[in-house]
């Protein structure tokens, strides 16, 4: 079991509020990310939850048990750091059997736990090297081995795959995922990179400046977006928002409209505009066309429509996926 | 990529490097020269560099004149002693300066280090009459004290930015493993930290061999160091300078010996944080 619940948790140095007042129910068992900008306060609420950091205010409950005040150790949770964080000193098979040790398990049954989390992880080979002898992805796997054999009721992850390239990032994303639904324990992941947010979370919870923002599944939040900044972190390439006599025309402050939500066409319907920069990426081509008194919007369209740069195009919006924002930024629902 | 560096400049900088050394090195090699030959050859002038009369007889004469081995062992035991509680005291104090430092750690480590801007001489009468009076001038554990409080602050300087090195996520990656404090500090903190361990206690120890001040002004002869060995050379009937040469090499030669094979700790301590 490990359903994590925050209520009215509070995080200030001094005068300043870090985080104002944060509210959740993260449900046994679910795949929960973070996602904000950087400095939003999305790794000191994991800290927070983890033990790591104070609470100033407000009640952090894991199965029902406050644990604010509880040592991290004491929380069953356990943690993969940004910085995989191993023991420089200890093999791979002594970082991932140290937390065992302090839970002074038999030497017979802490080795059989290491092995399985070895074989889960493919580690099996390197468990005698030192983490200096491995790559970033095998200390990645180390980092996890250490947090699944303890068998904890949830796992934290803070950036885990920030120091990896690209590539390697998108297999262990995989990898991660597969993992985590395999162990069917809950998660709390804490990223900056909302493609990482989309494509791993059950739900998503969106930060911003020490607030949640929304929280829902990705397809909630990319549909719905609650405020206009939900809807422009969220989704790839940003959404279009538009402010003055379009969007008043439509009863709101500002519109936003998704560029795959855009139809280009050679034909002069919707806005029209030059095409300034055309990025050509083979299934799909991103326009960013200047539209006189509306600005640069950005447009997506198949690959083999073949927009040139300096082509005059016409933008014509899905009316029924406008999204309206009132003067406050909140979403207008009709 | 590395810089490209061209032969010419590599040759300058090559013969620069070696000029420099040579000009720090050399008052050591003409102590060293000078103990080998005569009184007189000593004093000629020019200075003779290579070619005189080779002879140990300075090296006898010191041995026989004073007992060396009983001021080396008063040496090692001052300068192991002292370099001992200086640790135990300063491990712990740096532990906390790095880890759980309180709004008045700069303040604490700053005071810390003024108190060895100083001169020593300020607080000899004080101190000279303190060790009167408790019964310590002349005595090995007097002078293991005073050696210990005046390397304390520049030990636990040293181990402070050791430690500040370790990454703090190690540290809480143990703490959610499970290991408390004190696991934590056996486990974790000191098997990552033992070469900074290592190089400050040799540090802490070359400094208390070498440390004069103290030494010369409170002990006269039972618990007299390698220095004192050394002073008493240059006093009584006059310089004589190929003995006194003698004592000194007699004097730094044990950790001479010791700092070569402990050069690549030192240089590591030393630098520490500068270069990754």
């Amino acid at each position: 079991m490990g359903s994590i619940t925050l209520d009215g948790v509070r995080k200030s140095f001094g005068a300043h509020e870090i985080i104002q007042g944060a509210d959740l129910e993260i449900a046994d068992g679910s795949f929960v990310v973070f996602v904000g900008p950087s400095g939003c306060g999305k790794t000191t609420l994991l800290r927070m939850i983890a033990g790591l950091e104070d609470v100033s205010d407000g009640r952090i409950l894991i199965d029902g048990v406050n644990v604010v005040g509880v040592p991290p150790a004491k929380r069953g949770l356990s943690m993969v750091f940004q910085s995989y964080a191993l023991y420089p000193h200890m093999s791979v098979r002594g970082n991932i059997a140290f937390g065992l040790k302090m839970a002074g398990l038999p030497k017979a049954e802490i080795d059989q736990k290491v092995e399985n989390a070895a074989g889960i992880l493919n580690l099996t080979p390197y468990l005698e090297r030192k983490p200096r002898d491995l790559s970033g992805g095998q200390r990645q796997r180390v980092a996890i081995g250490r947090a699944i054999v303890r068998e904890p009721k949830a796992f934290l992850f803070d950036e885990p795959l920030s120091n990896l390239d690209a590539a390697l990032r998108v297999q262990m994303r995989l990898e991660v995922t597969r993992l985590q639904r395999q162990l069917a324990t809950t998660a709390i992941y804490v990223t900056h990179d909302q493609v990482e947010a989309m494509t791993m979370a059950d739900q998503i919870v969106v930060l911003n400046a020490g607030r949640i923002e929304q929280f829902g599944s990705p397809l909630e939040l990319y549909e719905r977006p609650n405020n206009l900044f939900v809807a422009g972190f969220i989704g790839s390439p940003k959404m279009n928002l538009i402010a003055g006599q379009l969007a008043a025309a439509q009863g709101a402050a500002t519109i936003g409209i998704r560029p795959e939500h855009v139809v280009v066409n050679r034909d002069g319907k919707g806005w029209t505009g030059r095409v300034a920069v055309a990025e050509h990426l083979g299934s799909d081509t991103f326009l960013y066309v200047d539209v006189p008194e509306v600005g640069t919007l950005t447009a997506r369209c198949p690959g083999e429509m073949h927009v040139q740069v300096g082509e005059t195009i016409g933008l014509a919006p899905d009316p029924t996926r406008l999204h309206r924002f009132d003067k406050d930024g909140k979403a207008i629902r009709s | 990529m590395a810089r490209q560096v061209s032969t010419q400049r590599k040759i300058v900088n090559t013969a620069a490097a070696w000029t420099v050394g040579f000009i720090i090195f050399f008052p050591i090699l003409w102590m060293v020269l000078t103990s080998f030959k005569t009184e007189l050859d000593a004093f000629a002038i020019p200075p003779s560099f290579l070619f005189f009369d080779w002879t140990i007889e300075n090296y006898a004469t010191v041995q026989e004149r004073s007992d060396y081995l009983h001021h080396a062992m008063n040496s090692i035991i001052i300068a192991g002693g002292s370099t001992l509680i200086a640790m135990l005291i300063a491990v712990p104090a740096a532990w906390s300066m790095a880890f759980a430092p309180s709004h008045r750690t700069k303040d604490i480590l700053l005071w810390m280090l003024s108190t060895k801007m100083l001169p020593p001489v300020g607080v000899l009468v004080p101190i000279y009459l303190i060790f009167r009076d408790f019964g310590l001038l002349d005595s090995r554990s007097g002078l293991i004290f005073i050696l210990c409080l005046g390397n304390l602050p520049i030990v636990i300087w040293m181990l402070f930015s050791y430690f500040k090195e370790i990454p703090k996520d190690i540290l809480e990656a143990a703490r959610m493993d499970g290991a408390t404090i004190g696991k934590e500090l056996v486990y974790v903190l000191t098997p990552m930290a033992v070469p900074g361990i290592a190089s400050t206690l040799l540090l802490n120890f070359i400094l208390a061999w070498n440390e004069a001040f103290w030494t010369l002004n409170l002990t006269t002869s039972e618990a007299a160091p390698l220095t004192v060995f050394i002073a008493s050379y240059s006093s009584p009937e006059g310089l004589f300078w190929a003995k006194l040469s003698a004592a000194s090499t007699l004097a730094i030669a044990p950790i001479l010996v010791l700092g070569w094979f402990s050069q690549k700790q030192l240089v590591r301590g030393l630098t520490f944080g500068a270069v990754k």
